[in-house]
């Protein structure tokens, strides 16, 4: 979300506090004074993780301490896996596998390319999953591979972040 | 001290020019290959035997043979590089723990005996009061046995991960780079000598899931076999999913792991971050060790190759030498 502060001492702070009263995780604070603005107000954007429905009483928080809450860009998806599928992916019916995931309403294919050499040579295609928990998406994954395994299908998938 | 050495193919021929070369007070008295053997009490000119291993094709005698060799040369050390057998482990495993029993230390390169037959070797050492050792079977020249028996005593190993096929790895990178097929970068592998005349063991994941055994019931004393581990090999990848990958800011590489708590034992091409540590190019290896106190370790270097796998061996009989031998 995008906030507009006023440039004074413990304003960022008062800004910031509400956000772990409601039981969120800030992950970024990116502020930016434009050095030839008169202006007395500061922008600054925060990039954060809410527990599920607390969106609406966090900005009033945030309202109450005189802090302007100008834009919030709500990513309701915020956990985002990529994975790459080998094999007779048309024949296979593709929207059927896609499909599977998307029907869960956890989760969703929110990107998809592929590459298709010649007819009867196996594609690949690179799949950006999103959902809203990180056990969503192990159960998406559990599906995609439930799927790929009738199917005959290749699944890659990330490593897992690690050190 | 004096060792033995059984096979005398790439790595056996390593390890006897390295103590030639080196002032190691290390000494020969024995070597075999498939079809003959050399003995002698007070030291093989290694010079010799190596050259007429390459006009003759080999090493001694044909009347002494390897068993000879394990049963009756003089030595304190018999250096087992003998061709793996993963399913028996023959002949390997018999000349180990004969040489085990006769009170003999080991050093060994050959996964096969490892991995099968870990348990029983140790115990048998054990009664013995000898050592066994195998640096070279996992990750060739890295140290990772050593780091993690030695460096790393006293902490609890977490996870280890990493590119334990220099073969599949050359294959990915060319895939990857040049948008070579699958069997293009296969062919060319073979041509430069990187991969066996039969790639199997090592595209299809199984040499990688073989090393995971060893560093799974040598590390944390477990009881797996090649069974127990979950393999993907990289031989239906397609040179379109690598480019995907390389286009999303990513690569595919083979990667082996081993997470004892939850319980995963598995090979498989994963998509990993093109600026990972793991992502190292050509045939190199690479092995990624999680432990409580030092918490991420990453080494790089060679997995194969004559005196890179010596390497490995020279630093498991110079640790037997002043652990075991100079105290005795
Ligand atoms: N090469 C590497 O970079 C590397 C790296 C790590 C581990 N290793 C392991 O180290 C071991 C040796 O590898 P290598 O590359 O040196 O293999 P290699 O070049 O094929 O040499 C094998 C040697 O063993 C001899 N041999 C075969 N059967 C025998 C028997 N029944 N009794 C006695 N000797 C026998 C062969 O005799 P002939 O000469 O008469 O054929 C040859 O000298 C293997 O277990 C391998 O997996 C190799």
């Amino acid at each position: 979300m995008k906030l507009e502060i006023k440039d004074r001492p413990g304003q960022l702070v008062a800004a910031l506090k509400p956000i772990s009263d409601v039981g969120g995780n800030i992950i970024a604070v990116i502020h930016q004074r434009d050095p030839g603005s008169a202006s007395d107000t500061l922008d600054v954007q925060i990039v954060l993780n809410l527990p599920e429905g607390r969106l609406e009483h966090l900005i009033d928080l945030i309202r109450e301490q005189g802090v302007s809450v100008v834009r919030v860009g709500e990513e309701r998806l915020l956990h985002r896996q990529e994975v790459i599928i080998i094999g007779h992916l048309m024949h296979t019916d593709l929207s059927d596998t896609v499909d599977q995931i998307d029907r869960t309403g956890f989760a969703e294919v929110s990107e998809i390319s592929v590459v298709m050499p010649a007819i009867d040579q196996p594609s690949s295609a690179h799949l950006t999953i999103r959902s809203v928990s990180s056990e969503d998406m192990g159960k998406a994954l559990e599906i995609l591979h439930r799927t790929a395994k009738e199917k005959d299908l290749l699944v890659i998938k990330p490593l897992e972040e690690c050190t | 001290m004096k060792v033995a050495i059984i096979g005398f193919g790439s790595v056996g021929q390593g390890v006897a020019e390295s103590i030639q070369n080196k002032d190691l007070g290390i000494m020969i008295t024995g070597i075999a290959d498939s079809k003959s053997g050399v003995i002698a009490g007070s030291g093989i000119p290694v010079g010799e035997v190596l050259a007429k291993k390459q006009s003759q094709g080999v090493c001694g005698d044909t009347d002494v043979s390897a068993w000879d060799v394990v049963k009756s040369a003089d030595y304190d050390v018999l250096v087992e590089c003998t061709p793996t057998d993963i399913t028996t482990g023959k002949p390997a495993l018999e000349y180990i723990r004969y040489a085990i029993n006769r009170g003999r230390h080991v050093v060994t390169s050959n996964k096969g005996p490892v991995a099968l037959a870990y348990k029983t070797l140790i115990t048998e050492a054990g009664e013995q009061g000898v050592c066994l050792r195998y640096e070279a079977t996992v990750c060739g020249a890295i140290p990772i046995i050593h780091t993690i028996q030695e460096g790393l005593a006293g902490n609890d190993i977490l996870k280890i991960y990493g590119i334990f096929n220099g073969t599949c790895n050359y294959i990915l990178t060319r895939m990857a780079e040049d948008g070579l097929t699958y069997e293009q970068a296969l062919l060319e592998a073979r041509e430069l000598g990187y991969a066996e005349a039969d790639p199997t063991y090592d595209v299809k994941g199984i040499d990688a899931a073989i090393k995971l055994v060893i560093l799974a019931n040598t590390v944390w004393g477990l009881d797996k076999s090649i069974d127990d581990v979950e393999i993907t090999g990289i031989d239906n990848l397609t040179p379109e999913a690598l480019q995907l990958a390389e286009k999303h800011g990513r690569t595919i590489r083979l990667i082996g792991e081993i997470d004892p708590a939850k319980g995963t034992l598995r090979v498989s091409p994963r998509i990993i971050p093109q600026e990972h540590p793991l992502v190292v190019d050509g045939t190199l290896n690479a092995v990624l060790l999680e432990a409580d106190m030092a918490d991420g370790i990453t080494m790089i270097g060679r997995g194969a190759g004559s005196i890179e796998t010596a390497s490995a061996i020279i630093g498991d009989l110079i640790f037997i030498r002043d652990r075991y031998v100079k105290a005795a």
